[in-house]
């Protein structure tokens, strides 16, 4: 059974398909070609020297493999460039090796190609991000997201979205959320042994349990073997679609607020 | 001057772990004295006070933190003693309790690096009066059992190569045999054995052939020179037939086999060796030519098999290329194999059991999506044999990838991998505990798993499987039939191997699960 919007509490939920949620950062698909960055470092030959000598652990394209997705705008342990490229140089103790054997601007060049990963494109934005901001108060998008400390946790934060994602994906995710649906989200429906049906968002799983938030923020956590059902709606999000709830106007200006967000820089 | 007496035998009682004793390990089920519980690679228990219908009651009795993380080991016990291993350390704990009796630790060289795995030890090893461990730097070490003092320690190869040590030693008469990991460095793999007393090399077994021996047409040019067939996984021994059966890993570099043109005997292959010489004595690659990295190093299953009149000596590998496959280990020669999981390269085994090629399997530039993944069917971890139910029980991934080729220099002691892989994503994949009928290789039942797992399996006369979870579950299965019976959340991915052991008479299970060893029982 789909969750429809109705059964929410009222809530209008926004933008939940813009990260994944709610535990691991977003993992941002690659742009269709490698950048030369800002330094003047070749992301092309880091693309080739990261093929050579970073996939067999973090995947061809940087997606994550036996070491983690580095397609990703925050890396645990690279906050900046000097940090990235301190990890390339001296490896991450014990699981990854140092790059003993790379030059200086071997390893410029493989940063600029790990950024470049994450790098969402920069591309003028019609709307006004003033008036997109009470678009998005006035459309009580704030029942389910939280920006910069405001707002109900149960969708994904917002509060840097605009360095995660595009422009034309936020606008995409916000008239048509099914079609943007992050690796890892999963909406399900149980019923208990009780009899009860329990509707929400997977937070977690393994094989003997699983850990469903609902509508209201509650968790809930259910043995799988007990459950009279369990419904995994695949390709589904509780949050509805604005394709004709804003007009053209509004919906330029909350795709240019949100378009904005940054973030504490 | 009889209490002198007693001392003293009892003093020379303890510890003495002979070979003997290892041989005949399943009349001693209170103690783990090899790798997989015996030298038939069977990591069953005899052990029954845990059943069905008692092992909803297990609890934890104690646990133990390691210093260090991801801990894949499989401990050792000998009377009332566990022996566990880390990277370059080794701990002695009262098995009672888990306080710690003694620690071992060698100190790892700052320009040590590991090349596509992580910072590990599968365990240690006992014989006699010393407990054996292999370091990732390279080293061969014996402590003394009682005190953790190093007795002896022998270079076995350049860590700056390539080489590293990740296993748990195989202890057998007079003799450790060792292999070694370095599948994504190019290194040049080999099985060794050293003299037990004394640390002194016995014999080495290139894995590789060199020119002049058999098999090294099977390389192109110079490219044997770098071929990889790393040995990472301990192999298991049949003391009658005096053989040593050892996996040999993927050839290098991985996912680019232009430079390799032929066979590339031995990667991917199972070795029969002499255990007095290491002289070769029947092979069986199991993957020619591998663009994937199917390491064929997992432990070798060997039982026995009755048809008629007829008695066979028998060994049995679920291999990472999604075959099972059955062997005669007398000969080497091809009784059984099919798949046991999802598999899209080969459209089945000739009557040799040579893999027959689906075309288009092979990496490219472009990309190729193929089952298994790199890390394949199974991938180091153990399965069991229950000699009671006649089954394999493997610890299954049901995952695949696509697999991308690129051009690749060599450069000592780097990646030398010509390529990668793009996982299928977590909810595209799965896992299982699947039972085999060990002859045949048909499955029986299976116990669907959240995710691919990386735990292996312990089966046990109490009539049940455990295993463990990537999502940190440790549960027990009915042997007969699949079926959940108890479960624990350990709190973290499960990446080792379980054993069973007894203190006072009782059984325990021990399994750990990143950081933390846990030790269960009634």
């Amino acid at each position: 059974m789909l969750i429809s919007p109705p059964a929410w509490s009222g809530a209008i939920i926004l933008l939940i398909a813009l990260l994944r949620f709610p535990i691991t950062t977003v993992a941002v698909p690659p742009p269709s070609s490698v950048q030369v960055s800002a330094i003047g470092a070749d992301a092309a030959a880091g693309k080739h020297l990261f093929e050579r000598h970073c996939a067999v652990c973090h995947g061809i394209e940087g997606k994550g493999g036996r070491g983690p997705g580095l397609n990703r705008v925050q890396l645990a342990h690279a906050p900046d460039d000097t940090a990235l490229k301190s990890v390339i140089s001296d490896g991450i103790s014990p699981d990854m090796p140092a790059g003993w054997f790379l030059t200086d601007e071997d390893v410029a060049n493989l940063t600029a190609y790990v950024r470049s990963l994450s790098k969402v494109p920069s591309e003028p934005v019609p709307g006004d991000g003033v008036r997109g901001a009470r678009v998005y108060a006035k459309g009580g998008c704030s029942n389910c997201h939280i920006i910069a400390g405001a707002g109900f946790g149960f969708g994904p934060e917002l509060s840097n979205i605009g360095i995660r994602r595009s422009a034309p994906y936020i606008r995409n995710a916000i008239v048509k959320p099914g079609a943007t649906m992050p690796e890892g989200f999963l909406l399900v429906e149980a019923i208990t042994p009780a009899g009860d049906k329990i509707e929400g968002i997977r937070v977690n799983e393994d094989t003997f349990s699983i850990q469903i938030k609902d509508a209201t923020g509650q968790f809930h956590s259910l043995r799988k073997q007990d459950l009279k059902d369990l419904q995994k709606l695949r390709g589904e999000t509780p949050m509805p679609s604005y394709e004709g709830v804003l007009n053209t106007s509004e919906l330029d200006d909350l795709v240019a607020y949100l378009a904005s967000l940054r973030g504490k820089q | 001057m009889k209490l002198a007496v007693a001392v003293l035998l009892c003093t020379t009682a303890f510890g003495q772990v002979s070979f003997d004793r290892i041989s005949n390990a399943n009349k001693e089920p209170g103690n783990w004295l090899t790798y997989s519980g015996n030298y038939q690679g069977h990591r069953f228990s005899p052990l029954a006070e845990i059943t069905a219908e008692n092992v909803s009651r297990l609890k934890v009795k104690w646990a133990y933190q390691f210093p260090d993380r991801n801990n894949e080991v499989s401990p050792i016990v000998v009377d009332n003693i566990m022996y566990v291993s880390g990277p370059n350390s080794a701990t002695a704990l009262d098995a009672y309790t888990g306080r710690v009796l003694w620690n071992w630790k060698r100190p790892l060289p700052s320009d040590y690096h590991s090349i596509g795995f992580g910072h590990v030890s599968r365990g240690p090893a006992v014989l006699e009066d010393k407990l054996y461990v292999a370091t990732l730097d390279c080293y061969l070490v014996a402590l003394d059992v009682k005190s953790g003092i190093e007795r002896w320690a022998v270079k076995v190869a350049d860590y700056k190569t390539g080489y590293s040590m990740t296993l748990a030693p195989l202890a057998i008469n007079g003799k450790v045999v060792v292999g070694v990991s370095g599948g994504e460095a190019g290194i040049r793999g080999f099985v060794d054995a050293y003299d037990a007393k004394t640390g002194k090399q016995a014999w080495r077994f290139w894995t590789i052939p060199g020119p002049g021996d058999p098999g090294h047409d099977s390389w192109a040019g110079d490219s044997w020179k770098t071929g990889g067939g790393p040995t990472w996984v301990t192999g298991t021994y049949d003391p009658d037939l005096n053989l040593v059966f050892w996996g040999v890993g993927n050839p290098s570099p991985d996912w680019n086999g232009d430079p390799r043109n032929g066979d590339n005997l031995y990667t991917c292959s199972l070795l029969a060796l002499d255990a007095d010489t290491g002289r070769l004595r029947w092979y069986f690659q199991f993957t020619p030519h591998d663009t994937h990295d199917w390491d064929s190093n997992h432990v070798p299953i060997l039982f026995d098999t009755t048809t008629g009149d007829r008695k066979r000596k028998l060994i049995a590998i679920a291999n990472r290329n999604a075959f099972y496959y059955v062997l005669d280990r007398v000969t080497g020669e091809f009784v059984a194999g099919r798949p046991y999981a999802k598999q899209t390269w080969a459209t089945g085994l000739d009557a040799k059991g040579r893999p027959i090629r689906l075309q288009g399997a092979e990496p490219t530039e472009k990309g190729t999506l193929l089952y298994p993944n790199a890390n394949g069917a199974t991938v180091w971890f153990s399965p069991s044999y229950s000699p009671h139910t006649g089954l394999v029980y493997v610890a299954v991934r049901e995952i695949g990838a696509t697999y991308f080729k690129r051009d690749m220099e060599y450069k000592v002691g780097t990646f030398y991998a010509g390529g990668g892989e793009n996982e299928l994503p977590a909810d595209d994949s799965f896992g299982a505990i699947r039972a085999l009928d060990a002859a045949t290789g048909a499955q029986r039942w299976e116990f669907m798993l959240q995710s691919p797992p990386w735990a292996g399996v312990l089966s046990t006369a109490g009539g049940l499987v455990f295993s463990g979870s990537d999502e940190g579950n440790f549960y027990a299965l009915n042997d007969q039939t699949g079926k959940a019976l108890w479960d624990f959340q350990t709190g973290a991915a499960i990446a080792s191997n379980p054993i069973a052991f007894t203190v006072d008479g009782h059984q325990r299970i021990a399994i750990s699960a990143d950081r933390v060893l846990y030790v269960f029982g009634l």
